[in-house]
């Protein structure tokens, strides 16, 4: 689950991204978060991970404020989110198959067991036969697909995705929309930052879905 | 705790790997840091070997007591007598001038010299020897016998032992100096080559970071590298200093014959190779650690 209750975020120079925003996603739930470029996605979707801090209000995950969280304490809170990041993140000095490994190496999983998730997670976005591709040969769509197989190697009970669909072609978007509505029938809470109308509406067409909007830092809808 | 073994096993190949990637990088660090070492440790096995050298030669402490040329024979007897009283003397050894001079005459080089002479320039004179090794009574008994009737000279034979031993004091300040500026110089590769690498790895520690890496686990592999190159520099370090030792024993052994001695460099004691394995793997620990701090803080949360 995850709720925020009356959360800011200030720049520093006095910018304020956020604004009182109070909203919840229920346990299971697959959510659309829509707006305009700069209304503020980006930063509400970073404040789960902690990548930064809420200003004030708090950002409550699975029953714990992170907006308070210790510093030590990120990681473990990390390791449950599954994060798809609007730059995608990948490192293109390694192949597919280590890329989809790094959440497990750094945790310390034994590696036999880690390569097994590893190709299961490939499996399931239908990149196994890439497995010792470089992501810089994967196309676009190819390379959303390894961030997503990425972010769900750890089966984490989260995934949080930021514009999964930009730059990608119709075809590639409906495939990456397909793969989400997929994890929210297996129960994974998800939460998708997009402004993207077909996406959602594709979405909401295979599974329950819902919307809300920012608007210039606050919550319209 | 399996998986914590693991992380540090992983941190461990990982070194071990980027070290054998970059050879001559590699190479070049830990000839910097072996040089760095060897300057110390090789003036410290220099002064190990000089301080065994001293004392060897300086044995028990020793006082020479010359009588004057007039003494007559009842007087040195006297003397004899007064020597043998004093309760440190362990042991009185009396050289007659006749017997000083004949040796003499038996130098061939000498000989000719001694036989021109008209009459026997050398005194009387008394070794003696003391039970124990107390440089400060040595000189108390020196200037005794020196107010003592037809005592010419007495000579204190310890005495340059002594000086030796506080040329060696000093040497072992600048070893100890030379120690702990060269430190920095290792101190200084460490952090700037892992510097370097926290900045080639941007990318892979903000993603490990964003994907829930701790900070240990992040650091692990930094430590390790420079407690490894660390370590591979104080090899190095051991080997410099060996093979120079080696290369000055050749010069040693022709210096020694002539003075009919078997002295030679010695290399390290183990105690003190293990000593500075130990003191330059601290120190890439310390190099990495700074580093570290210094250049991850940029990775936290705003």
């Amino acid at each position: 689950m995850i709720e925020f209750s009356a959360v800011y975020k200030r720049y520093p120079g006095g910018y304020e991204a956020l604004k009182n925003v109070s909203f919840t996603v229920q346990t299971g739930e697959l959510v659309f978060l829509t707006g305009h470029s700069g209304a503020g996605k980006s930063t509400l979707l970073k404040l789960i991970p902690v990548i930064e801090r809420a200003n004030s209000g708090s950002v409550i995950i699975n029953g714990q404020n992170v907006a308070a969280l210790r510093a030590n304490a990120i990681p473990f809170l990390r390791r449950n989110i599954g994060q798809i990041f609007q730059d995608q993140k990948l490192l293109y000095d390694r192949s597919v198959f280590d890329n989809v490994m790094l959440p497990l190496n750094v945790t310390g999983v034994h590696p036999r067991d880690a390569a097994r998730r590893a190709r299961a997670a490939l499996d399931k976005v239908g990149l196994l036969p890439r497995e010792k591709a470089n992501p810089i040969a994967l196309s676009g769509g190819e390379q959303q697909r390894l961030a997503i197989a990425r972010a769900i190697v750890n089966r984490p009970s989260i995934l949080i995705a930021d514009e999964p669909t930009a730059n990608l072609d119709a075809g590639y978007a409906a495939e990456i929309i397909d793969l989400f509505a997929a994890f929210n029938q297996v129960g994974v809470t998800a939460l998708i930052a997009t402004h993207d109308q077909t996406a959602v509406a594709r979405a909401a067409a295979k599974v329950k879905a819902r919307t809300v909007e920012l608007k210039a830092g606050e919550l319209v809808a | 705790m399996t998986a914590w073994l693991r992380l540090h096993w992983m941190a461990f190949a990982l070194t071990l790997s980027k070290l054998s990637r970059t050879p001559f990088a590699t190479l070049l660090n830990v000839l910097v840091i072996g040089i760095a070492l060897a300057l110390p440790a090789g003036a410290y096995a220099l002064l190990v070997d000089l301080r065994a050298a001293a004392s060897n030669i300086s044995g028990d402490p020793e006082l020479s007591v010359f009588m004057a040329l007039d003494a007559s024979k009842q007087e040195v007897a006297a003397i004899d007598a007064r020597l043998r009283a004093q309760a440190q003397v362990s042991r009185v050894e009396f050289k007659p001038r006749d017997v000083a001079l004949e040796e003499l005459k038996r130098n061939p080089a000498l000989g000719d010299v001694i036989a021109a002479l008209n009459q026997n320039p050398l005194p009387d004179a008394y070794t003696v020897r003391l039970g124990q090794n107390d440089g400060d009574a040595l000189e108390k008994l020196a200037a005794e016998i020196r107010t003592w009737p037809k005592v010419e000279h007495v000579q204190v034979d310890s005495a340059w032992v002594r000086r030796i031993a506080a040329a060696l004091a000093i040497g072992r300040m600048a070893v100890l100096l030379l120690a702990g500026l060269l430190s920095f110089a290792l101190l200084a590769v460490t952090f700037n080559t892992i510097r370097l690498q926290i900045l080639t790895q941007r990318d892979e520690i903000e993603v490990s970071k964003l994907l829930g890496a701790t900070n240990g686990t992040i650091r692990r592999p930094f430590y390790y590298y420079g407690v490894v190159l660390g370590l591979l520099g104080g090899g190095a370090a051991g080997l410099i200093v060996f093979a120079a030792l080696q290369f000055m024993n050749t010069g040693v052994a022709e210096f020694a014959r002539l003075y009919a001695s078997n002295f030679r460099l010695e290399f390290l004691p183990a105690g003190d190779l293990a000593a500075i394995l130990v003191f330059a793997a601290a120190l890439g620990w310390l190099g990495a650690w700074l580093s570290v701090t210094r250049h991850l803080r940029e990775f936290e949360p705003r």
